[in-house]
């Protein structure tokens, strides 16, 4: 009936894992769909996680792809992709996008062995809102706003044209060199490698700060031209 | 006809989505605008009983969804207002009775025959409320003026900013002027602030409100209280007027608000 090289279902801890092969998104989503008809009484109330490899969607393929599914009593929960669009996508949607859920490790162990990852920094325009997770191995740019509930991950520094009031990580990987500015700089929690720090309640006017490890504790001070 | 759609929703519990959906409808149907609201929170139906109409239920959503009725059967039409009609939710069922495309494929239909569908979405942001804002033309976010109430509101404005769906209109609920004076409240400042998205309205607190559900008979119809007054200027906003309410910064927001209020 459906092609096995496009898509492979096996179970997981957390319901089946669907993965995907290398084909284009529509042949896919057919195959995928031939497979649910087919076995109805199988995939009805299942929980579905997506391997899409390194394919590309957009929030209208995924969002599409899930509310069939609904259809069929199968909740889609994660979407796994080496993309970083589908990635984003799955984000935005909430859906996760990692099968076994990191639990808050105590401090990851650090020994800078590899050198700071050069990648190319992300860049945010529009505001995160609660809920959303941008995760990035390196440096991070925001245009807009980060709000409470949403969370920054990067490997390198972390930069908000804007207020920033949710979870910020920066240097995830170890590195100590990462800071992380701000316009407003209100974080829930802010973290560089593994420092962490909760910033206290300010009053009055804010000025854009920078925050950096120093003297082996996280330090700010103002943002300004050296 | 082609009607609008209108979905409400919050994703916090007891914002006051049911309180919104019952007097906007009935403020734009006392105009003699043909509306039907849905309640699509099934298996917790209560726009009914805010309604006032809970003992005339014959068929439900899910009954239309599934085939069981026509839709004109399941439209129950209010007690004194001939163009408002309530299609209610199943209670002995639960969200996934109904998906995403059955609510686009209803609110089609309905298009053709009424000028406003308001659907009242569950709280959450699961199966119910997909289904509801599905088939929306507008969104309007309820939120308090409380931490968790607003939180809640941005991840549902960050939902349907994902999910494409045109920006969403904020309503204010059950702001209380004297406790924002105090400082004990957030300001409606403080909430445009954190979400950014334009305000629709602004509803103080009145304890009719509670009174007026209680009695089956939606506020806005004797049309005094202060709430009842917003959610009547906020059908106004709805249909395109200017109702006064931008001019409101300018003046100072709580002088305004003291006006209507009459408080001092």
């Amino acid at each position: 009936m459906s092609q096995p090289n496009l898509l492979q279902i096996k179970g997981i801890r957390d319901g089946l894992l669907i993965t995907l092969g290398s084909a284009p998104w529509k042949d896919l989503s057919a195959a995928l769909f031939a497979q649910v008809e087919s076995q109805q009484a199988f995939f009805n109330g299942a929980r579905v996680a997506l391997d899409v490899g390194t394919l590309p969607l957009h929030v209208n393929d995924l969002a599409a792809l899930r509310d069939a599914l609904s259809e069929k009593g199968i909740t889609l929960w994660a979407v796994v992709s080496e993309s970083n669009l589908t990635e984003s996508t799955a984000q935005m949607l909430g859906l996760a996008t990692r099968l076994a859920k990191p639990k808050t490790e105590p401090a990851r162990p650090a020994p800078a062995a590899e050198p700071p990852r050069e990648d190319t920094p992300l860049w945010v325009q529009k505001t995160l809102r609660s809920g959303v997770r941008v995760e990035h191995p390196g440096h991070v740019v925001v245009l807009g706003d980060v709000n409470p509930g949403a969370e920054i991950v990067s490997g390198g520094s972390v930069v908000v044209w804007g207020r920033l009031r949710g979870v910020v990580h920066a240097g995830a990987q170890g590195n100590r060199e990462a800071v992380v500015c701000a316009l407003d700089l209100s974080p829930t929690q802010l973290r560089i490698a593994e420092e962490i720090a909760i910033t206290p309640k300010r009053h009055g006017k804010s000025t854009p700060e920078v925050v950096k490890i120093k003297d082996g504790r996280l330090q700010a001070e103002p943002w300004q031209a050296d | 006809m082609t009607a609008q759609v209108i979905t409400v929703t919050s994703g916090k519990g007891g914002v006051g989505k049911t309180t919104a959906v019952a007097n906007i409808a009935v403020a734009l149907a006392s105009t003699g605008q043909k509306v039907v609201c849905i309640d699509g929170d099934i298996g917790l139906r209560n726009l009914d009983v805010v309604m006032g109409l809970e003992n005339r239920i014959v068929y439900d959503l899910v009954d239309v969804v599934e085939g069981r009725c026509r839709t004109r059967q399941a439209m129950i039409r209010d007690k004194r207002l001939p163009e408002l009609f309530l299609i209610p939710a199943a209670q002995t069922r639960d969200k996934s009775a109904v998906s995403p495309s059955d609510m686009i494929r209803l609110c089609t239909e309905l298009r053709e025959e009424v000028d406003w569908v308001l659907i009242d979405s569950p709280a959450g942001i699961e199966r119910g409320f997909r289904n509801a804002i599905a088939p929306a033309d507008r969104v309007l976010v309820v939120t308090n003026p409380e931490m968790s109430a607003v939180r809640d509101a941005d991840r549902v404005v960050g939902l349907l900013e994902a999910e494409e769906k045109p920006a969403p209109l904020l309503i204010i609920n059950r702001v209380n002027m004297n406790m924002i004076k105090r400082g004990d409240m957030l300001s409606v400042e403080d909430v445009y602030d954190l979400l950014r998205i334009n305000i629709l309205g602004i509803v103080p607190e009145d304890e009719n409100v509670i009174v007026a559900s209680n009695r089956g008979a939606p506020l806005t119809l004797d049309g005094k209280g202060k709430a009842g007054l917003a959610f009547q200027h906020i059908a106004r906003r709805l249909n395109g007027e200017q109702v006064p309410f931008l001019d409101l910064e300018n003046r100072g927001l709580w002088d305004r608000l003291r006006d209507l209020t009459g408080r001092k």
